[in-house]
């Protein structure tokens, strides 16, 4: 029975078997998930009870996130999610405008009540009673709200939903806000990012749909098997930054050598993502900023992306650098100087002088019985 | 012959002198814990023991077994004659160990963090290091309530008096047990460096070696300090003269026996040779034996007349030889490799000396106010 869905999905998507279990696979893998798990993703999407319902609201952004899920090199990835998930509300996919787009989403809350999963791209204007970005008359603040009110699950996409982003770069006149600062009582799953891994959001909506649950998450509400570790920690040019190897400016010969960002402002070491592990673009090695050279912004991390300068240096987090490295030739210890051996020459001449009196006194002391032994 | 206090000045050229090396030593010292070993240490990543362990701590102990000595003797063997010795040789007991156990923070590179060996959670358990800090830190804990009878004599504290009495046995088992743990681990401590101490030095039975030349350091010690105090607070010496001779004795077979193992070690493990192909090591090692073997000399040959004098001379022989057994062990007999080099500095030196002149210092002190050495003079009758 499970073959025969699967053989289903083939004709349907026009996707080899082999080629969905590797997806599955790659999925379980990078979501850290235990051996048996990638059968587990295989038989959700393939055999899907109902596909989850997905509304999806675009407030203060530049639908980047949105561009990265649609163009991702790997063929069949947005075949899939919108094979998955039912995107019942989505601006930019949407052939419907209008009344008959706020229509439409309305449908759907009503019929999934309590069951749709919310994705929130984009910050949410709160500043003057959000009058900043309105959909159809109403404020973002409203809509947001509106939807979250009965979602089953809430995840923000990108850095702007995520926590703010570049809209609430400062001055940041708008107010722009994330989702978590907005909504307080249900868990928002934060997939920080500009744009965020399109893998790290699907992986998400995948395990909802395996376990029925959402993965578990960090403080900041990201999801631990993409935002646990550190940039630096599985960079690629590491080895450079422990050998103090960097490069100083843009196109010097460390740059072309490929030699450590740190000194051009690579926000590595105090940003938390895994794109130096699963790439972008399917395309292999290097297919990231750092691998191709650039900096990486901290795009994922409140107070490092859109806020500090590029050429600001980070704070290293976890692997503070040596103060010093080893010398090549140590000191090897200092010999007998003039100074000490004299020393030591008139402490060891100064005892025996003591104990050759002492011993005198004591010849004469013992040889007299009632004289005082020491002048 | 009850202890008690010679009086006397305390403002003399001598004291003068040692207080104003120990505030040369405290000035060096301020140094060190301020800016780092570098500022007056020569000790470095080859050679991260220097005097302030080797002598300070190894010797500085090892000259401060009298008391542990005299229990093995008084307490032990049962032999009370010698109980007249058991206060001033507690005395330097007293000051040895304490001020050992204190300049061992001189040679703790983050010596903030010195009380985490005593702490059970920083503790690993197979380390000789954490059984020699552990035991050396009861046994001075030990000495001070062993000594607590004078200071509650010259105070008048009854409760100390009585607990004492009653207790007292306990303490002085352990007084004899807990010297004999940690001066064996300092042989030990060398074990653990295996091939980077000289095979002239290196053996298994250094344990055993560092023992015996404690215990006979004790009993050189005893027999140094009744000479000295004599002489330097112009006492007679006839009254402790038997006890010192028989003393010596002891020492002298304790000797015998030292040198029999040692050479018999070296024989046996077959680094015979090591003793003439060394160099400097060679020499020192000589150096080492001649001195172990004049006291010997000194004290088992018949055709010497043994007086105060001879006996002084045999334990200073004893003391060099067991104080230059331990800096060759420690330092000289120490190779870690190409290019290393070690020796004190000035400041080093200054800091090691004050300590002595503390331990000096404090014993006249002591001796001056408190009921320690054994009364006796013209107007007390025997």
């Amino acid at each position: 029975m499970f073959r025969d869905s699967i053989d289903a999905l083939e004709a349907k998507l026009g996707l080899e078997r082999r080629t969905f279990l590797k997806f599955c696979a790659a999925m379980a893998a990078t979501m850290g998930l235990p051996k048996g798990a990638e059968a587990q993703i295989a038989n959700a999407i393939a055999t899907p009870a109902k596909r989850p319902s997905v509304i999806w609201l675009h407030f203060q952004e530049c639908t980047g996130c949105t561009e990265s899920l649609l163009r991702a090199e790997h063929p069949t990835l947005e075949k899939l999610i919108l094979e998955i998930i039912s995107l019942d509300y989505h601006e930019s996919l949407f052939a419907a405008a209008g009344h008959q787009a706020e229509a439409a989403r309305y449908a759907a809350m009503e019929a999934n009540k309590g069951k749709y999963v919310l994705v929130v791209e984009g910050a949410i204007p709160v500043k003057d009673g959000g009058i900043y970005c309105k959909i159809g008359g109403k404020t973002a603040l409203d809509i947001l709200k509106e939807c979250a009110a009965d979602a089953a699950a809430i995840i923000a996409i990108g850095s702007c939903a995520s926590w703010g982003g570049m809209p609430s770069t400062p001055p940041n006149p708008t107010g722009a806000s994330p989702v978590n600062a907005i909504i307080k009582d249900k868990p928002v799953v934060t997939i920080p990012g500009c744009p965020p891994n399109p893998y790290n959001f699907l992986s998400t909506v995948v395990h909802y749909l395996t376990f029925g649950s959402l993965p578990k998450i960090d403080a900041e509400g990201r999801p631990l098997f993409a935002y646990s570790r550190l940039i630096h920690e599985n960079c690629e040019r590491r080895a450079h930054f422990d050998a103090g190897r960097f490069a100083m400016e843009f196109g010097d010969e460390g740059h072309r050598k490929g030699f450590c960002l740190y000194k051009l402002g690579c926000k590595g070491p105090e940003t938390y993502a895994n794109c130096p592990s699963i790439l972008f673009g399917d395309v292999g090695s290097g297919s990231w900023p750092v691998g191709t050279g650039h900096p990486c912004f901290g795009c994922t991390e409140k107070g490092v992306g859109f806020y500090k300068p590029i050429h600001q240096l980070a704070d290293v987090k976890n692997v503070v650098p040596p103060a010093s490295y080893p010398r090549v030739v140590e000191e090897q210890g200092v010999g007998a100087t003039l100074g000490s051996a004299a020393l030591v020459a008139a402490v060891a001449g100064l005892a025996a002088g003591a104990g050759y009196k002492v011993a005198g006194n004591l010849g004469k002391d013992s040889s007299g019985p009632d004289k005082d032994s020491a002048e | 012959m009850k202890a008690q206090p010679i009086g006397g000045r305390l403002v003399s050229p001598v004291t003068l002198v040692l207080t104003v090396l120990i505030l040369l030593a405290a000035f060096f010292g301020a140094q060190r814990f301020l800016f780092g070993f570098n500022s007056v240490a020569n000790i470095n990543d080859g050679f991260p023991w220097g005097i302030w362990i080797a002598w300070d701590v190894v010797i500085g102990t090892g000259l401060a077994c009298g008391g542990f000595a005299l229990a093995l003797l008084v307490y032990i063997a049962n032999q009370n004659q010698y109980h007249p010795l058991m206060r001033p040789a507690l005395l330097a007991s007293v000051f040895g160990y304490t001020l050992g156990g204190i300049s061992v923070i001189f040679d703790l590179g983050r010596y903030w963090n010195f009380w985490h060996i005593l702490f059970p959670t920083y503790q690993q358990y197979g380390s000789v290091m954490v059984e020699v800090a552990l035991c050396v830190t009861a046994y001075i804990i030990v000495l001070w309530i062993e000594f607590s009878p004078v200071l509650a004599e010259k105070f008048g504290w009854p409760g100390v008096k009585k607990f004492t009495g009653k207790w007292m046995f306990l303490f002085i088992a352990l007084g004899v047990l807990l010297p004999t743990m940690h001066q064996s681990s300092l042989g030990s401590l060398l074990i653990v460096y295996g091939q980077q101490i000289h095979p002239l030095w290196q053996t298994m039975l250094l344990p055993l070696l560092f023992l015996l030349s404690a215990v006979a350091m004790g009993y050189a010690v005893v027999v140094f300090e009744a000479c000295v105090s004599t002489a330097g607070f112009k006492r007679k010496i006839d009254h402790e003269l038997p006890l010192i001779a028989s003393l010596s004795k002891i020492m002298a077979w304790l000797l015998v026996a030292f040198i029999v193992i040692r050479l018999g070690d070296i024989v046996a493990r077959g680094a015979f040779a090591a003793m003439f192909t060394s160099g400097v090591k060679s020499f020192m090692f000589w150096v080492e034996m001649t001195l172990y073997a004049l006291p010997v000399a000194m004290l088992l040959s018949p055709s010497v007349k043994r007086d105060a004098k001879i006996y002084f001379l045999a334990a200073c022989s004893m003391l060099l030889a067991a104080v230059l057994y331990r800096i060759d062990a420690y330092l000289v007999g120490y190779e870690t490799g190409p290019g290393w080099n070690y020796f004190p500095a000035v400041p080093e030196i200054m800091i090691t000396i004050g300590i002595v002149a503390f331990e000096i210092l404090g014993y006249i002190v002591f001796v001056r106010f408190f009921p320690v050495l054994p009364g006796h003079g013209p107007d007390k009758a025997h």
